[in-house]
C-alpha cells in the first residue's frame, strides 16, 4: 500500500467514517422450559473506537474473543445490546433493517470461510451480480458486463461467468467472494478473517489483492484476523481484542515493535519466527491457563488470570484504555514499553487514582520466559 | 478443491476443450448429478425399470388390446368347474400370458397392467402431497425457528405417532356410509381417499428432513452474505435456501414411492383400498390368499409389487449418490 502507516494524529482529526462507541453484545443463556434467563455470553462488552476513511484496521485476539461478532454487530447481522455504531454519520445502532438497505451499499463484508459463502447452486455470474439485483441497481451496460469488470479486477477470468463455485479453487473463491462485496462500490469493508482458510501461498495473494484494490478504490478496511503476521501486513493500525474487550489499540509499527500490554507481549511472542537461529534468541511467553469463559469474565481487567504482572488492583479496578502514547492506547494497570519519559509510569496510577502501586513503571522484559 | 467433485473432475475440464475457444461454461451441479448417475449401472437400470413401469401403466389399456382381455371379464371356459381352478393348473398360454384368475377365469396379465396403474397414481400423488405439505412445513420450521419451530415440530412427532392403518380402516369404513352423499363416488372417491390417507400422514418423514437442511442452510455464509447486502427474507428463501433444497426433496420423494406402492397394497390388502372388482396388486394378493393351490395368482402381482419397489429404491438410491455425494463419501 502505498500510504502505509497514515499517522493517527492525523487520522483523527479528519471524520471518522466509522465509529463504534461502548459497543455490547451479549447473547443471553437461557434454561427450561420458560427460556428462564440464567446468564449472558458476554462476547463484545464495551468497546469503542474509530475508523478513518482509507485506513485499515486491524482486530487481533484468540478464538472466542469477540471479533467476529465485532464485525457482525457492525454489519448489523446481529443486533448490538448496548453501544453505538455510526457509519458516516447515520447512527445504525438500531436501524430498521428496511432503513439499512440503501447504507449496506456503502458498507459490505468478506467472509472466512470461501467455501460457505458462496451458494453452491449459483453460478459465478448470480453471485457477484446479486449485490445489483438485491439493490435494485441498474447499470450502464447491463449487469453481466458490470460483473465481467468485477471479475476482472479481482484477477479472475471474466469469461468464467457462467461456472459454479466447487469449479473453482480456495483463492477463487475467495476471490469471488471479494468481488461480491466490491460489487457496489462500498466505502466500508468489514473483512472476517478473510484468508484463515486458505493455505498460507495463496493468502499472500488475496491479501495483496485486498491492498491493491484499497488503493485502486479508495477502500476502508476493518480487518478482522487472529494470524499476527497477516495483520500486521495488512493494517494501519491495530486493535487487540480479549475476551470482548479491546485491550490495546496502536499503531502498526509501535504496536508491533513496542507492544504496552503484558497480553499483547504474549500474542506477538507466539508468531512462529521462521529462522532458526533467531528462534532461540527470543522469548517465549507462555500464557498458563484457558481464556476464561466469556459467560463469567474474570472482574476488573479481565487478563488479570493469566498476566504475570498481575497485583491486586488489576482484580478490583478496570484499567481504562488510556492513550500513554501518541496514538497508544492500552488499558493496563501496568504497560510494558511505556513511552522513556516519566509520564508513563504515573499515567495509569493517576487514572484509577491510586497512588500505592507505584511499581508499575519497571515493566521491562519481566516476563517469565521458558 | 471439492473433494467429492474429484472423479467428474477430467470430464469438467475436458468439456470446455470441445467448445469453441473463449467460451467457457460452467456444468451446474445438475449436470454433475447426471453425468455421476449415468455411470451408476444399477441406478440407471432402477430408472429403466421405473419408466417402463409408469409407460405401462399409462399405456395398460393399449397392451392389454394387445395382449391380453378386458380386466373384469370373465372366463369361465378357462376354469376346471370341478375344482374351480385354471384348466392345466395355471391357465398360462400365448392367449393369457400370465394365466387366469380361480373361479372366474380374468386375465391374470391385463388385472396386473391396470393394477399397476392404481397402485403409481396414487403412490405418486401421496407422494406429491407428503412432498408439497412436507416441504413446507419443514421449510418454514427451519427458516422462522423459534415458536414456529416448535410447533411445527411437535406436530409432526404427534403424526409419526399417529395409528394411520388403524385410522384409515376407520376412516374408509365411515365415508362408506356417506358415499351416495359425496360429489365424488366409487373408484374415484377411494383413490382420493387413499392419496389424502397416504400423503396426509407421511409429510413428517419429509418435513423433519427438509427442518434440518434448511437450518444448517440458514446458518451457511452465503445467506449471511445476502443479508448484509440487503437481502429480504423471501429472497432468501427463494434464491438461496430453495436451490439448495432441490437435491433432498428429489431424493426422498423418490425414496418415499415405493413405500407408498407398498402401503397402498397393504391397505388394499386389508380390503379397505379400492374395492372389486377394480384390479389391484393389493386387492389381487388378498383374493390369492385363499387360492394356495394356484401360486401364480399370487406370483404376478406379488412380483409386480418387488419389481415396483425395488426399481424406485434402487433409482433413488443411486439419485442420492449421484446428488448428495457427501453421503457416500
Amino acid at each position: 500500500m502505498s500510504e502505509r502507516g497514515t499517522p493517527a494524529g492525523a487520522g483523527a482529526a479528519r471524520e471518522p467514517l466509522l465509529s463504534v462507541q461502548d459497543l455490547q453484545k451479549h447473547f443471553p443463556v437461557t434454561k427450561g422450559l420458560l427460556k428462564r434467563q440464567v446468564g449472558a455470553v458476554k462476547a463484545v462488552d464495551g468497546i469503542s473506537f474509530d475508523v478513518v476513511k482509507g485506513e485499515t484496521l486491524g482486530l487481533v485476539g484468540e478464538s472466542g474473543c469477540g471479533k467476529t461478532t465485532t464485525g457482525r454487530l457492525i454489519t448489523r447481522l446481529i443486533e448490538p445490546t448496548g453501544g453505538k455504531i455510526s457509519f458516516e454519520g447515520h447512527d445504525i445502532t438500531h436501524m430498521s433493517q428496511g432503513r439499512l438497505r440503501p447504507l449496506r451499499r456503502d458498507m459490505q463484508m468478506i467472509f472466512q470461510d470461501p467455501y460457505s459463502s458462496l451458494n453452491p447452486r449459483h453460478t459465478v455470474g448470480a453471485i457477484v451480480g446479486a449485490p445489483f439485483r438485491i439493490q435494485g441497481i441498474q447499470t450502464e451496460q447491463g449487469t453481466k458486463k458490470a460483473v465481467q469488470e468485477i471479475l476482472e479486477m479481482v484477477g479472475l477470468n471474466p469469461e468464467h461467468y457462467n461456472r459454479y463455485p466447487h469449479e473453482f479453487s480456495g483463492g477463487q473463491r475467495q476471490r469471488i467472494g471479494i468481488a461480491r462485496t466490491l460489487a457496489l462500490k462500498p466505502k466500508l469493508i468489514i473483512a472476517d478473517e478473510p484468508v484463515s482458510a486458505l493455505d498460507v501461498s495463496i493468502q499472500a495473494q488475496v491479501v495483496n489483492l485486498l491492498e491493491d484494490l484499497q488503493d485502486e478504490l479508495d477502500l476502508t478496511y476493518v480487518v478482522i484476523a487472529h494470524d499476527l503476521s497477516v495483520v500486521r501486513h495488512i493494517s494501519d493500525r491495530v486493535a487487540v481484542m480479549y475476551l470482548g474487550k479491546i485491550v490495546e489499540l496502536a499503531d502498526r509499527k509501535s504496536l508491533y515493535e513496542s507492544p504496552m500490554h503484558p497480553y499483547t507481549n504474549a500474542l506477538l511472542s507466539a508468531v512462529p519466527v521462521p529462522d532458526v537461529k533467531r528462534r532461540k534468541e527470543r522469548d517465549r511467553i507462555r500464557l498458563l491457563g484457558d481464556v476464561p469463559s466469556p459467560l463469567n469474565p474474570p472482574p476488573a481487567c479481565r487478563f488479570h488470570t493469566r498476566c504475570w504482572k498481575a497485583q491486586e488492583i488489576c482484580s478490583q479496578v478496570e484499567p481504562p484504555l488510556l492513550a500513554l502514547a501518541s496514538g497508544h492506547q492500552v488499558a493496563c494497570h501496568f504497560p510494558e514499553n511505556a513511552p522513556a519519559s516519566g509520564d508513563a509510569g504515573k499515567a495509569p496510577a493517576a487514572t484509577d487514582g491510586n497512588g500505592t502501586q507505584e511499581e508499575a513503571a519497571p515493566g521491562e522484559g519481566a516476563p517469565t520466559s521458558s | 478443491m471439492t473433494a467429492p467433485l474429484d472423479p467428474t473432475a477430467p470430464a469438467v475440464v475436458a468439456a470446455p476443450s470441445g467448445l469453441p475457444a473463449g467460451t467457457i461454461q460452467g456444468r451446474s451441479l445438475g449436470q454433475i448429478a447426471w453425468m455421476r448417475l449415468k455411470r451408476d449401472k444399477v441406478a440407471m437400470g432402477g430408472a429403466v425399470v421405473v419408466v417402463l413401469l409408469i409407460l405401462i401403466a399409462i399405456f395398460a389399456p393399449v397392451l392389454v388390446g394387445w395382449f391380453g382381455h378386458p380386466p373384469n371379464e370373465f372366463h369361465q371356459e378357462m376354469i376346471d368347474p370341478s375344482t374351480m381352478t385354471p384348466k392345466g393348473g395355471t391357465g398360462i398360454s400365448g392367449d393369457f400370458l400370465f394365466g387366469v384368475e380361480p373361479l372366474n377365469g380374468r386375465d391374470i396379465f391385463s388385472r396386473v397392467l391396470y393394477g399397476a396403474r392404481i397402485s403409481l397414481l396414487i403412490a405418486f400423488f401421496a407422494t406429491l402431497l407428503s412432498v408439497v405439505i412436507g416441504t413446507v412445513m419443514g421449510v418454514v420450521a427451519g427458516f422462522f425457528g423459534g415458536w414456529v419451530d416448535t410447533l411445527i415440530s411437535r406436530a409432526m412427532d404427534a403424526f409419526l405417532a399417529f395409528p394411520l392403518l388403524v385410522f384409515s380402516l376407520a376412516l374408509i369404513g365411515v365415508l362408506a356410509q356417506f358415499e351416495t352423499s359425496l360429489a365424488v363416488k366409487g373408484d374415484t372417491l377411494r383413490i382420493l381417499l387413499l392419496i389424502f390417507v397416504i400423503g396426509f400422514f407421511n409429510w413428517p418423514y419429509i418435513g423433519r428432513i427438509i427442518r434440518g437442511q434448511t437450518l444448517s442452510l440458514r446458518e451457511r455464509e452465503f445467506v449471511d452474505a445476502a443479508r448484509s447486502l440487503g437481502a429480504r427474507g423471501p429472497y432468501i428463501l427463494f434464491r438461496e435456501i430453495l436451490p439448495n433444497l432441490i437435491a433432498p426433496v428429489l431424493i426422498y420423494a423418490t425414496l418415499l414411492i415405493p413405500t407408498n406402492v407398498l402401503f397402498e397394497a397393504a391397505l388394499s390388502f386389508l380390503g379397505v383400498g379400492i374395492p372389486a372388482p377394480t384390479a389391484t396388486w393389493g386387492g389381487m394378493l388378498s383374493d390369492a390368499v385363499k387360492y394356495y393351490t394356484v401360486p401364480h395368482f399370487m406370483f404376478f402381482p406379488g412380483m409386480a409389487i418387488f419389481i415396483t419397489v425395488l426399481a424406485f429404491n434402487l433409482f433413488g438410491d443411486g439419485l442420492r449418490d449421484a446428488l448428495d455425494p457427501k453421503s457416500s463419501r
